[in-house]
């Protein structure tokens, strides 16, 4: 790409020859950056299979009945789109892409601890990922389980099954992998002076995200692996028949699963937190409580999960307990919104890109986690449990908060990664045709949820067409939003202005360096001295 | 921020420890044809903490980690009491 307006002699990361040329300079990088480019590009891939497979359920659920596929091709659709966006693009998607490129370089260090092992996960996440796609194609039919793998109807579908949970097998160690470290940079590779409430709240969330990649990872590893035994062996884990339970395999995926929702939501937060201060010129109000919440979040929400088995069978006072657990979490994520917005207020604010798709985050994200209270809730829930309320409810907070963070972070520091800038009008007309397209494909599902829509259902009663259809013209809206934003970022990328160390006026490290940084990140090692949202 | 001094542990002390561990195996093994009933969970898992325990504390030398780690390690320990616990809040009445 281009090299910055700088005047001191450098050589981007882009441009620097290593031991190998090419795309061999790429597969085998240790540079954090480099990683974090392929992390980006894969998963970009990942979301573009995803989406197309969205798209055609909701051309197949646009009007009652067949519309252009089987009931059976339908489950095995749904199944791999939540397999290929869950384990692929959304839990792997901000912490694996902008922890990688940006966690070094906001603490002032050269790299990650383990820079071969950092490049290790990104294989082994391109061979789980090969894997999981791989399933869609077998001779035995695409799994038709769900993204959950549900026993016992996942230990007796004559789908491949065994292929898809291998893969997300695999897909764990290169999460585990990555949160490992992450951890170990953070306490090992702060530069002199940052200490932990030093750091800039991104890495503060990527530690909290951390700690859940290692410890939760392998329980959900281990269930899976136990799924596989079942169904090859007949050992007896899930079925009552041989001493078994199939709620003990609800306990261990939801042990992990829950969790794994603020793996997808807490580096959302915290790209939130770093771009507000920038585009308001504020110092973060409430640092501390912002940067604490993560930790309380990681760990409330590992005491959660029960709340997706109140209709499975469980015992009155497990789900009286949960409820009252996942009601506490929602403070953790109510004090992150209340700074952010006391950081806007009398803030001079300034309407640009990443501005626009960080306010919508905290719109739909509200919005999710208010709907997640009625499923916090025994009562309510049992009324909307599997219906399209749930779909509703779930993507405003995955696609509503991760993904409209991940937009919000690739058009903060894009002009960081490539050293180029995008066209501003294009990003904001995209924006708005996606939060148009976006609200208009899922908010119908609430009300259809409330009506009695359940989710997964190939064909409905009549009284849900008009819901259904007007959801099936906002996926192909947010689809042509989606083109156009990644068509600007490309072309921006490719030929767009040269950017300067610091478009956004920002306070933090990585806008102290040029764009796009060198090797090394840094000429010396920096000092810190001062609390990393100075703007007074 | 790095902090690189290592340990030797003697091979004496090793020793104890791999016993210790060989006896705590034994002891898991003949427990399971003790008829405890409710407590054969709990105390299969409270002579597996004691076996994590040790190697954590020897093999992986978390005896002379700072005590910011220990703590970190600790929480992890809480952690994973309250995941059993909660999960026997439905086991226990169900």
């Amino acid at each position: 790409m281009s090299s910055g307006t700088e005047k001191v002699e450098y050589v981007s990361y882009l441009d620097h020859q290593g031991k190998y040329k090419g795309i061999l300079g790429w597969i085998f990088a240790t540079d954090h950056k480099r990683i974090a480019l392929l992390y980006m590009y894969s998963i970009a891939a990942f979301f573009f299979v995803g989406v197309i497979l969205g798209l055609l359920m909701k051309i197949e659920l646009a009007a009652p009945g067949q519309t252009i596929m089987k009931p059976q091709t339908y489950n095995g659709i749904f199944t791999v789109h939540g397999v290929i966006m869950i384990f692929m693009v959304v839990i792997p998607g901000l912490s694996a892409v902008f922890g990688n490129f940006f966690l070094p370089i906001l603490i002032g260090a050269k790299d990650v601890s383990f820079p071969k092992l950092n490049r290790f996960s990104w294989w082994i996440f391109i061979v789980g990922s090969i894997m999981a796609v791989a399933s869609q194609f077998l001779r035995s039919g695409p799994p038709d389980t769900g993204w959950t793998f549900y026993a016992p109807y996942s230990t007796t579908t004559g789908t491949s099954v065994i292929l898809a949970t291998s893969a997300a097998f695999v897909l764990g160690f290169s999460s585990i992998l990555t949160g490992l470290n992450f951890i170990v940079t953070i306490h090992q590779l702060r530069a002199p002076g940052m200490k932990f409430f030093n750091m800039p709240l991104f890495p503060w969330a990527l530690y909290a995200t951390a700690w859940i990649q290692l410890l939760a990872t392998p329980i959900v590893g281990i269930t899976l692996v136990m799924l596989i035994a079942e169904r090859l062996f007949g050992i007896g884990f899930f079925d009552p028949n041989l001493g078994g339970d199939p709620l003990l395999y609800q306990h261990l995926f939801w042990i992990y699963s829950h969790p794994a929702v603020y793996v997808m939501i807490l580096p959302a937060m915290g790209v939130i937190s770093e771009i507000i201060p920038t585009f308001t010129q504020r110092k973060i109000y409430g640092y501390k409580a912002i940067a604490l919440s993560s930790l309380a979040i990681a760990g409330v929400g590992f005491l959660v999960w029960g709340h997706h088995m109140y209709t499975s069978g469980m015992s009155e006072q497990a789900r009286w307990f949960f409820s009252l657990l996942t009601f506490v979490v929602a403070v953790p994520s109510a004090i992150k919104v209340f700074n952010w917005l006391a950081t806007m207020y009398k803030g001079s604010i300034d309407l640009k890109p990443p501005f626009l798709y960080a306010l919508s985050f905290i719109f739909l994200f509200i919005i999710g986690g208010t709907t997640g209270l009625l499923l916090g809730s025994v009562a309510t829930n049992i009324q909307v449990h599997d219906t399209a309320f749930v779909v509703a409810h779930f993507h405003y907070i995955i696609f509503g908060g991760m993904g409209f963070a991940f937009f919000a972070a690739i058009h903060y520091w894009s002009p960081k990664i490539y050293g180029r800038m995008y066209d501003f009008k294009r990003a904001n007309i995209a924006w708005g045709i996606i939060f148009v397209g976006f609200n208009m494909l899922y908010f119908p599902q609430f009300i259809l949820g409330f009506q009695g829509m359940p989710r997964r259902y190939f064909d409905y009663l009549p009284q849900f067409q008009g819901g259904q259809l007007v959801s099936s013209i906002g996926g192909f809206i947010l689809a042509t939003g989606l083109f156009l934003m990644v068509r600007n970022l490309v072309l921006g990328a490719r030929k767009g202005e040269i950017a300067p160390a610091n478009p956004w006026n920002g306070s933090t490290l990585e806008w102290q360096i040029p764009s796009p940084p060198s090797l090394e990140n840094f000429d010396e090692e920096p000092v810190i001295k001062q609390n990393p949202y100075d703007y007074e | 921020m790095a902090n690189n001094v290592s340990h030797t542990t003697e091979y004496r002390t090793l020793g104890k420890v791999l016993l210790f561990l060989m006896l705590c195996t034994f002891l898991t093994i003949t427990v399971t044809g003790i008829h405890l009933g409710p407590f054969s969970v709990t105390v299969a898992l409270l002579i597996a903490c004691a076996k994590a325990y040790t190697v954590m504390t020897y093999f992986m030398h978390l005896k002379y980690e700072s005590l910011l780690l220990k703590l970190l390690v600790g929480f992890v320990f809480v952690l994973f009491v309250l995941i059993i616990l909660i999960t026997f809040i439905d086991y226990a009445f169900r």
